[in-house]
């Protein structure tokens, strides 16, 4: 596989010939900065299209097609429609919050946005405790949600906030769960590792088998709930809270939720193809060294977006299917079936891995 | 017991997903159903009982059916229909209405069908035709009937063919007349008995008589 680590140790060297050692640091920030939000916007552009054109197909329609070929355009209209809006500023909000709630959430997303290994020695952010940061900084999204609803000072944002925090709250537990059980068949939190393990070993979807494949459909379904997204979208529901939290938003700071809600599928989607699907390693079968060859041949990155837009087609088909569920009934498969199954995951994982029973 | 149920309606629930997922799927990959309207306006065809504006059909000799019996502007609720007729005397010396002037106003129409239904003689329907926008409100109120052209006549096709069919059946063949005599004489009786009796009377009775009749094949 391609080491993209050459890559940034060129550019490292050539900065540090002429500029001194802070100097070169903080270029290389910018640098990788520009990039993550480059892409961000990039992925964003491409996941709207994606899903207004699914979410045509499925219900048997064409979707967009009149701007540009295909309605390829279509999207960066929107954009630029989104871009020119008034930001309205209302009576009584809480300005501060109100003001501050839409960059928490865009935060939080650009922050876990970064955590995905796109390419071997390409992550930006890696520690060995990758995974572990992951959850803490796509928990801050919540906080911007709350803080959305509740400095809005309307009814439906604060109904929609809080059923949007029990929601969040509710999933993440056994997403951590499932996370959990991947990292006891991994051994490691870092998702350099992770990918590099499953490179060498096989993805750990097969290496896991049973209870793997368990998780990998709860962390499907947890992931769905945790971006807000149908059959979870109780904080949003249009039919009954208008918009839920970002009711009170326009203008570009409603474009961030709407953003943000884009990228967190990608996001999650890419998690689940780093933990579960090899991130960017490539398809092996053991013994056919000639197909093994061929699939290393594929660049890691190639990989690693093939699965992540898989993951999300995966999401999307089960968006466009479902109808929404209540809020009692979301709560209730969270903790009478999600959080009882990913525990005995869990445990199942462990005896698993404790006797040898994976590969 | 609740043990029991939590598992059976855990299965049961992902089976009934799995097969939302698939009908979904199986949604995905069909022909969509979208028509891109003004592009493909050459192929583009409505379905059969699209109901697109008011017209009486004319034959290649220019005839119509309409007798101007009046029954569909009365059965309007939109009075989007006027009638306009005039007595004509036949060779014979009976009189007989005619019609002049079938106005039918596109603009007032909320597209019933209720005058199609309460016609005794099929002479107006509903085509498919849908690009009825005009600039001008007066545009919408249109003639029907095309110039020059006549009712179609029944009688004097169906007279002579009928004893012309009888006389031959009867020398023939003794046992079948019996049979085929009062069908053929039915079968004119009928059209005849109501010719006269719609625009003579023109009342409630052969209106609800008419109604209950054609109302059957019309929904079929």
């Amino acid at each position: 596989m391609f080491d993209f680590k050459v890559v940034t140790n060129w550019i490292d060297t050539l900065l540090l010939s002429f500029l001194p050692g802070w100097a070169a640091t903080l270029v290389e920030c910018v640098l990788v900065a520009l990039a993550i939000i480059t892409l961000y916007a990039v992925f964003a552009i491409i996941l709207i299209y994606m899903e207004r054109k699914i979410c045509a197909f499925f219900q048997c329609r064409l979707g967009p097609n009149r701007v540009g070929k295909w309605g390829s355009i279509q999207v960066l209209a929107d954009v630029l429609k989104m871009l020119t809006k008034e930001i309205i500023d209302m009576k009584n909000v809480d300005r501060l919050l109100h003001k501050m709630a839409p960059f928490l959430v865009i935060v939080a997303s650009m922050l876990t946005f970064a955590c995905l290994p796109w390419n071997k020695g390409a992550e930006v952010l890696d520690f060995n405790i990758g995974i572990f940061f992951f959850l803490a900084a796509g928990s801050i999204g919540v906080v911007g949600i709350l803080l959305a609803g509740w400095s809005s000072n309307n009814k439906y944002a604060l109904i929609g906030a809080m059923r949007s925090g029990a929601q969040i709250i509710s999933y993440e537990v056994s997403i951590g769960l499932v996370m959990l059980t991947m990292i006891v068949l991994t051994g490691t939190m870092s998702f350099s590792e992770i990918c590099q393990q499953q490179a060498d070993l096989g993805w750990n979807i097969f290496r896991g088998h049973i209870p793997a494949v368990l998780c990998f459909i709860i962390y499907l379904i947890a992931g769905n709930a945790e971006c807000n997204r149908g059959p979870f979208d109780m904080p949003e529901a249009e039919s009954e809270l208008t918009a839920g939290y970002h009711v009170e938003y326009s203008g570009m700071h409603f474009g961030f939720y709407y953003l943000a809600e884009y990228l967190n599928l990608f996001i999650c989607a890419g998690i689940a193809s780093t933990i579960f699907l090899g991130g960017w390693a490539p398809f092996h079968i053991p013994g056919l060294d000639g197909f093994n060859h061929v699939m290393d041949y594929i660049p890691g990155a190639v990989w690693m977006l093939g699965k992540t837009f898989f993951v999300v087609f995966l999401l999307m088909w089960i968006r466009w299917t479902f109808p929404r569920l209540r809020i009692d009934q979301l709560l209730a498969l969270e903790w009478k079936y999600l959080m009882p199954m990913s525990l005995v995951l869990l445990v199942l994982m462990a005896i698993c891995v404790s006797l040898g029973l994976t590969f | 017991m609740s043990n029991n149920n939590y598992f059976s309606g855990l299965f049961f629930g992902i089976k009934s997903l799995l097969i939302g997922l698939g009908v979904t799927m199986k949604e995905f990959f069909t022909r969509k159903i979208t028509e891109q309207y003004p592009e493909n306006r050459k192929e583009l065809k409505m379905f059969d009982r699209f109901r697109g504006r008011l017209i009486m059909p004319h034959n290649e000799n220019n005839e119509h059916k309409c007798i101007g019996c009046g029954l569909c502007q009365m059965a309007c609720p939109n009075g989007s229909i006027k009638v306009t007729t005039e007595m004509l005397e036949a060779e014979d010396g009976k009189k007989k209405r005619s019609l002049v002037k079938y106005e039918y106003d596109l603009g007032c129409c909320m597209f019933c069908e209720l005058c199609i239904t309460a016609c005794p003689q099929g002479a107006i329907e509903f085509c498919t035709d849908f690009e009825n926008a005009v600039f001008d409100r007066a545009k919408l109120v249109q003639q029907l009937n095309k110039p020059g052209s006549k009712v179609a006549e029944k009688k004097p096709v169906a007279k002579p063919v009928a004893p012309a069919a009888a006389k031959p059946v009867t020398e023939a063949k003794p046992v079948a007349p019996a049979a085929a005599e009062p069908a053929t004489e039915a079968k004119p009786a009928a059209p005849a008995a109501a010719k006269p009796a719609a625009p003579a009377e023109s009342a409630e009775a052969p209106v609800e008589k008419k109604e209950s009749n054609p109302e059957t094949p019309a929904a079929v």
